[in-house]
């Protein structure tokens, strides 16, 4: 597992330091293989809806699936029948086209009946194409404008803290969405009021809807960019299980107790699973022929049957 | 800068003082009864009654009278910074978390910059976010970066917000806790520092999405929202003197509108007036005249409105009177509409 821990040698605080985080982190197998089977169902749905619409974000879906398996099999404190729990830990959705990865995941959750995933984009469907907060259970808002996500953190982060809640706050972000000057008014935002209850996580896929990102608006250096920002800084692989484990455990036990908020930079492969998607061009909204959506599920669950038996 | 001295020519005639735009300038009358901070008091009696409101701003805390809540409630009150997308997208999120926040900033920097937050992360999912606008219309000499002269045309289209044009002290005290307990987003156009009291002399309460006659007349009726009834009272005593009878419907909801009261008052063979302290395009006189014709009422009603174009710096009176806002402007105009 490649964790890459934070350098920043500045204090967060003005009392108190983060200690060295040179941990290494003990992920159990079994967390790793939890998790990994709940990523693998996670693509299997994403594959099922992108064949019923014939077209959606499976790239993207494919991509952040590990990201997501991680958060609601591992991390996410949530009652199935009951969305609204106040003490629920908070996962907002900021790039609502990703929301097909996310209904996936609420069906893993428990929170959406696997059975409804078919009516994915759908006329009267509660999973519309771009997740909406007033449509969907668990769906904590309604992204899609980018940049707006992580504003709105804050804001829970700064209210359950308030109210003496020790719930976590969330966010999934996109690197393309790091173009939008909002996502760093709340970068400093969150670093400022010192939310160490708030946990970024950003999907870098290197790929946005003009084409890769370095050709549309170079985001990079990413890791020196959050630093900067005051945030404890991890990058690691988003599609190693490990990894994202480890990362999330730094968080908790180097960040979040001295008020600090985190962030995981999770590089990630569009398409990842499938060798037929992952070798395609890479395009924001890809393109599966009606032949392919077999081809596709019979690769992914070969990969991950292989991955498993290893 | 030079700081050697010079002795003062003793033949350079006396400059003419010169009116200046000061960035927050009172539109109190010399003399006129005023209320320090009305809307930061108001937040705070508010607050202590309802102990989920909590109060943010961008930087413009001393600006728009949020210190005073700052003050009295630290821990309930939160910075964000010269950042109103960042402000307003907190503002949902807190009240996700079932709190009422109050946020303020100036109109401009609310309706034009932060519109897409306050509109998806508020309005959408019809949250209790309480937008607080100061400098809203024209309220300051600084021109167009302040001069909020669109606001109420921006936010009018975006649905589930209540849009409130307070008048003076009172309209914003008996406002404040109305808007924190109303569902869903508000806009509130601030009034602050000493703020005018001119409504205690009527029989009138604020009352969220209604418009009341604050006095009746047989041969004009005007239609005002915000500052510009404090100036339709001036301006109707005026024309007392010239024998001319006018009734002042004061429309402090913009939106949802009180088309009931105001068609009812407008229905009549007396002159019909707009008055507002904002453009032309997209408020009080379009709002009044949309509603008109919805219901088949076809009459001519006159506006007293900001122009249609970025307005000129310089010191409030002066623009007041250029732009038509100016009690003797609005005398004029009604003696001219009449012949």
């Amino acid at each position: 597992m490649t964790v890459t821990h934070e350098t920043n040698t500045e204090p967060a605080m003005p009392t108190q330091t983060i200690q060295d985080p040179a941990v290494e982190s003990h992920v159990g197998q079994d967390r790793i293989e939890k998790v990994t089977a709940a990523a693998y169902r996670i693509r299997h749905h994403a594959l099922n809806m992108g064949e019923v619409q014939g077209q959606g974000y499976v790239g993207q879906a494919l991509g952040a699936a590990d990201m997501l398996a991680t958060v609601y099999g591992d991390q996410l404190r949530f009652k199935a029948g009951d969305p609204h729990w106040e003490a629920r830990d908070r996962f907002l959705l900021s790039t609502g086209h990703y929301a097909i990865g996310h209904y996936a995941a609420l069906a893993e959750a428990g929170i959406v009946p696997v059975a409804e995933l078919e009516t994915y984009g759908s006329d009267d469907s509660r999973l519309p194409m771009s997740g909406m907060s007033t449509y969907t259970p668990g769906m904590e808002i309604s992204g899609g404008s980018l940049g707006h996500g992580l504003t709105i953190a804050v804001g829970m982060a700064l209210g359950l803290r308030y109210q003496g809640s020790d719930a976590r706050v969330f966010n999934f972000l996109s690197d393309g969405e790091l173009d939008e000057g909002s996502t760093w008014e709340a970068a400093m935002g969150a670093h400022h009021h010192q939310l160490g209850n708030l946990t970024a996580m950003v999907d870098i896929n290197a790929l946005q809807a003009d084409g890769k990102t370095d050709t549309v608006l170079r985001t990079e250096p990413v890791t020196e960019k959050w630093e900067s920002f005051g945030w404890y800084t991890q990058r690691v692989d988003g599609n190693d299980v490990g990894a994202l484990l480890a990362a999330f455990d730094n968080a908790a036990a180097q960040a979040a107790a001295v008020g600090r908020p985190s962030v995981i930079l999770c590089d990630t492969k569009v398409g990842r699973g499938v060798p037929l998607l992952e070798n395609r061009d890479k395009a924001h909204f890809m393109r599966i022929e009606e032949h392919e959506w077999q081809t596709c599920r019979e690769q992914l669950t070969a990969g991950y049957e292989g991955k498993a038996s290893a | 800068m030079s700081t050697t001295t010079e002795a003062p020519s003793t033949t350079t005639a006396v400059k003419p003082k010169l009116k200046t735009s000061a960035m927050i300038a009172s539109f109190a009358d010399p003399g006129q009864k005023t209320a320090s901070a009305p809307f930061g008091h108001a937040l705070v009696k508010a607050a202590q009654e309802n102990d989920r409101i909590v109060g943010l701003t961008a930087d413009l805390g001393k600006y728009t009278d949020m210190h005073i809540f700052a003050k009295a409630f630290p821990e309930r009150f939160f910075q964000m910074g010269m950042a109103e997308q960042l402000l307003f997208g907190a503002a949902a999120g807190l009240a996700e978390t079932g709190l009422v926040p109050f946020a303020s900033t100036y109109s401009v920097f609310a309706a034009r910059r932060a519109y897409d937050f306050l509109c998806l992360d508020a309005a959408e999912p019809n949250l209790n976010v309480n937008i607080v606008g100061g400098l809203p219309g024209l309220t300051t000499g600084y021109g167009p970066s302040h001069q909020a002269t669109e606001d109420m045309a921006i936010f009018r289209g975006m649905p589930n917000l209540t849009i409130v044009d307070p008048c003076d002290s009172v309209d914003i005290e008996q406002a404040v806790p109305q808007l924190a307990a109303s569902e869903g987003p508000t806009y509130l156009r601030l009034l602050r520092g000493n703020v005018p009291t001119v409504l205690d002399e009527y029989d009138y309460t604020f009352e969220l999405g209604k418009a009341k006659v604050l006095r009746g007349g047989n041969d004009v009726v005007f239609i005002s929202s915000g500052l510009m009834t404090m100036r339709a009272l001036q301006a109707a005593k005026a024309l007392e003197a010239h024998n001319v009878d006018v009734a002042v419907v004061h429309a402090p909801t913009i939106k949802p509108f009180d088309a009931g009261t105001v068609l009812a008052e407008i229905n009549t063979d007396r002159l019909a007036v707009t008055l507002e302290n904002h453009s032309v395009v997209g408020g009080l006189f379009e709002t009044v005249a949309s509603s008109m014709v919805a219901a088949g009422l076809g009459k001519r009603v006159v506006p007293v409105a900001l122009p249609d174009q970025f307005l000129d710096a310089g010191a409030l009176p002066t623009l007041h009177d250029r732009y038509g806002l100016a009690m003797d402007r609005i005398v004029a105009k009604v003696l001219a509409e009449l012949g």
